[in-house]
């Protein structure tokens, strides 16, 4: 990739750089090289699938669920699935205790995760790519003093911490997934500031500064682009472990409130027919590990594709 | 390897400080009056709450009120609980040693499952094996433990009726405790079955607490070992004509496991934030459980507390991982 850099240096000074973009073929055969890489493995390429399928669902759940996900229906409280004695057709996995049918919920309930997932991953990457970017580019007492805040982030168990940060917030969905973001961005901060640090002594950064890029502009578009692969394969990972860490505020009473058809939250409701409904409290976590597993998929393929270093052998 | 401990010592109290003002400040930021928290419904004449807010302090600025906090911590007073009216320190000591025996016996399983799994794998790479054991720990690393455990209760506890749904031990067993680990203290008291009743009632949290970490140890030994088992040593300790279990358990695998030893210490705060869910689903008598219904009581001072208490245990967990590591592996401490 350091190719970009020659490229500027060879521009020479004073000049306006064109066009700094690979041309589209280069761009085509980079996308070429990456599917090879990710498509070998074939776990990465049935995640991808499964999570195109949740996705899917998350965006048309109007057309396909059946019931309003919050919809009572008194006449019918925890009806087993279809295929078991006094199952029903019209509620494909049964009902909960107030009669609301599972499988709408759980059609709704994709969009809450996949929504919490985007919505933490977004802010905790760019809130930590920002600080790492200037903690690695800066260093000094700056780069201490953010490093030692990050430390002492660390130092809590991340649920522990956004259970009390939900608190102090109060409880509640947005709330939820802006603790699980504070908690998740330590990680960006340190893999960014790593990355910036190993970057910042190659000679295409030099090159562009002797070119006269200021800082913001090394920063952000000589370095950054560089340090992507790893930070990808992060925020993957981050998508899931968000999904998790929500799912489990949900089912602590702290994360989306009933009667949100949260995954999470319809455990926490299920909690008390643990023994006497099985369904009501199976598919809600089917559907929690299904995303997550998908999305760690994915994560491992990427990881395979975009980062040789972590390559696992 | 003195100036090492000094050094890591040393890079501790930055944290240690930023902590402690995290849980000072906790408790500042949450909405509401303390003082007129405290006072309940009845609330309060507006002499009785200037004469509390002088007792508490709250009157000060706040950095004299930090200082003063950091005082107290210092000397082990962590505040009072609202609800039992216990000192903090003295309810965490006792709820203690529940989550490390069960984090204990939780690492020991995933550990004693982890590592063999792990090596085999490597060993066998490509084949089956490999593929559903690596198949196995993604499917763990990607569990939501709460499910989980609600799982394992329904099959074990419901369907077969082999364990029991929650607590460390039957009420039929009572013994004053003397190490606070349920089963040691069941195997002093001498009453037979009492080790029984309080192994079944570990078994399942365990297992459930384990699985993470099960996961990520199996996933880690493999690669450890796939990279030692290719390098020059064990090649030529092969060539020498060591029987294949010697090379692999001794020459490869006692390398392969430096970096393993660093996951386990990680995971130990990976297993106290476990904890939290695990403890809640089988209302088993920690720390998590504690802190959880703390917040749910509002019983603020318990959470400042347990909060502080918590991160401060990881910090030397870590430590000591630390220390460990530069013991095992020289190379670190030049560094």
């Amino acid at each position: 990739m350091s190719q970009i850099g020659a490229q500027n240096a060879e521009e020479g000074i004073g000049t306006d750089i064109p066009d700094r973009a690979p041309r589209r073929s280069q761009r085509r055969q980079q996308l070429a090289d990456f599917w090879y890489y990710y498509s070998v493995n074939k776990g990465a390429v049935v995640g991808l699938v499964v999570f195109a399928i949740i996705v899917a669902v998350a965006i048309l759940a109007p057309l396909i669920a059946p019931h309003d996900p919050v919809l009572q229906d008194r006449s019918a409280l925890l009806v087993p699935p279809v295929w078991m004695e006094g199952g029903s057709w019209s509620f494909l996995l049964g009902t909960d205790a107030v009669g609301r049918d599972i499988f709408s919920r759980l059609v709704y309930g994709a969009r809450f995760s996949l929504f919490v997932g985007l919505f933490v991953v977004t802010l905790s990457v760019s809130t930590g790519v920002v600080i790492g970017l200037v903690a690695g580019y800066v260093r000094g007492w700056v780069d201490a003093l953010i490093m030692r805040v990050m430390d002492i982030i660390l130092a809590f168990p991340s649920l522990l911490l956004a259970l009390v940060l939900v608190a102090v917030l109060g409880p509640g969905l947005v709330n939820a997934m802006i603790a699980i973001a504070l908690v998740l961005q330590p990680h960006f901060v340190r893999l960014t500031r790593a990355s910036v640090m190993a970057e910042k002594q190659r000679d295409y950064v030099t090159a562009a500064r002797v070119v006269g890029a200021g800082p913001i502009r090394i920063m952000a578009m000589t370095i950054l682009p560089n340090c992507l692969g790893p930070l990808i394969v992060q925020a993957t990972l981050s998508f899931s472990n968000a999904i998790l860490e929500a799912a489990a505020l949900g089912f602590l009473g702290m994360g989306a409130q009933p009667p949100t058809p949260e995954w999470g939250t319809m455990l926490a409701e299920a909690r008390e027919f643990v023994l006497r409904a099985w369904w009501v409290v199976t598919f809600p976590g089917l559907a929690i590990l299904i995303t997550v597993l998908a999305i760690n998929l994915i994560g491992d393929g990427l990881r395979d594709a975009l980062d040789p270093k972590l390559k696992r052998s | 390897m003195l100036a090492f401990l000094i050094k890591r010592i040393g890079l501790l109290i930055p944290t240690f400080i930023g902590v402690t003002l995290i849980s000072f400040f906790f408790i500042r930021l949450l909405p509401g009056d303390p003082v007129i928290a405290l006072a309940g419904e009845r609330g309060l004449s507006p002499e009785r709450y200037a004469e509390l807010m002088r007792n508490f302090g709250f009157d000060r600025p706040l950095y004299i009120q930090y200082l003063q906090y950091l005082w107290e911590v210092m000397q082990g007073n962590f505040g009072r609980s609202i609800a039992t009216k216990q000192p903090v320190l003295r309810e965490f000591w006792a709820l203690f040693p529940a989550t490390i025996e069960l984090s204990v016996v939780a690492m020991i399983f995933a550990a004693g499952l982890g590592i063999p799994a792990g090596v085999f794998a490597a060993v066998k790479r490509g084949s089956w094996f490999d593929q559903s054991i690596m198949g196995a720990a993604l499917v763990g690393y990607s569990m939501p433990i709460f499910w989980w455990g609600l799982l394992l209760i329904i099959l074990f506890s419901g369907i077969l009726q082999w364990t029991p749904v929650s607590g460390r031990i039957s009420l039929m067993y009572f013994f004053p405790p003397v190490t606070g680990f349920m089963l040691i203290d069941s195997l002093l008291s001498g009453q037979s079955g009492a080790f029984r009743s309080a192994l079944s009632h570990l078994i399942l949290p365990v297992i459930v607490l384990g699985t993470i970490p099960l996961a990520v140890i199996a996933r880690q030994t493999r690669s450890a070992m796939l990279e030692v088992l290719s390098e020059d040593y064990v090649r030529t300790a092969r060539a020498k004509g060591l029987a294949s279990f010697r090379v692999i358990g001794i020459h490869a695998l006692r390398n392969a496991l430096i970096p393993v030893v660093t996951t386990i210490g990680l995971q130990m705060g990976v297993l106290l934030a476990g904890a939290i869910l695990t403890e809640t689903i089988f209302s088993w008598p920690g720390i998590g459980k504690w802190l959880v219904d703390s917040v749910f009581k509002r019983d603020y001072p318990v959470v400042q507390g347990g909060l502080l208490l918590v991160a401060v245990v990881i910090m030397v967990v870590n430590l000591i991982v630390d220390l460990l590591y530069g013991l095992i592996n020289p190379r670190v401490r030049a560094r």
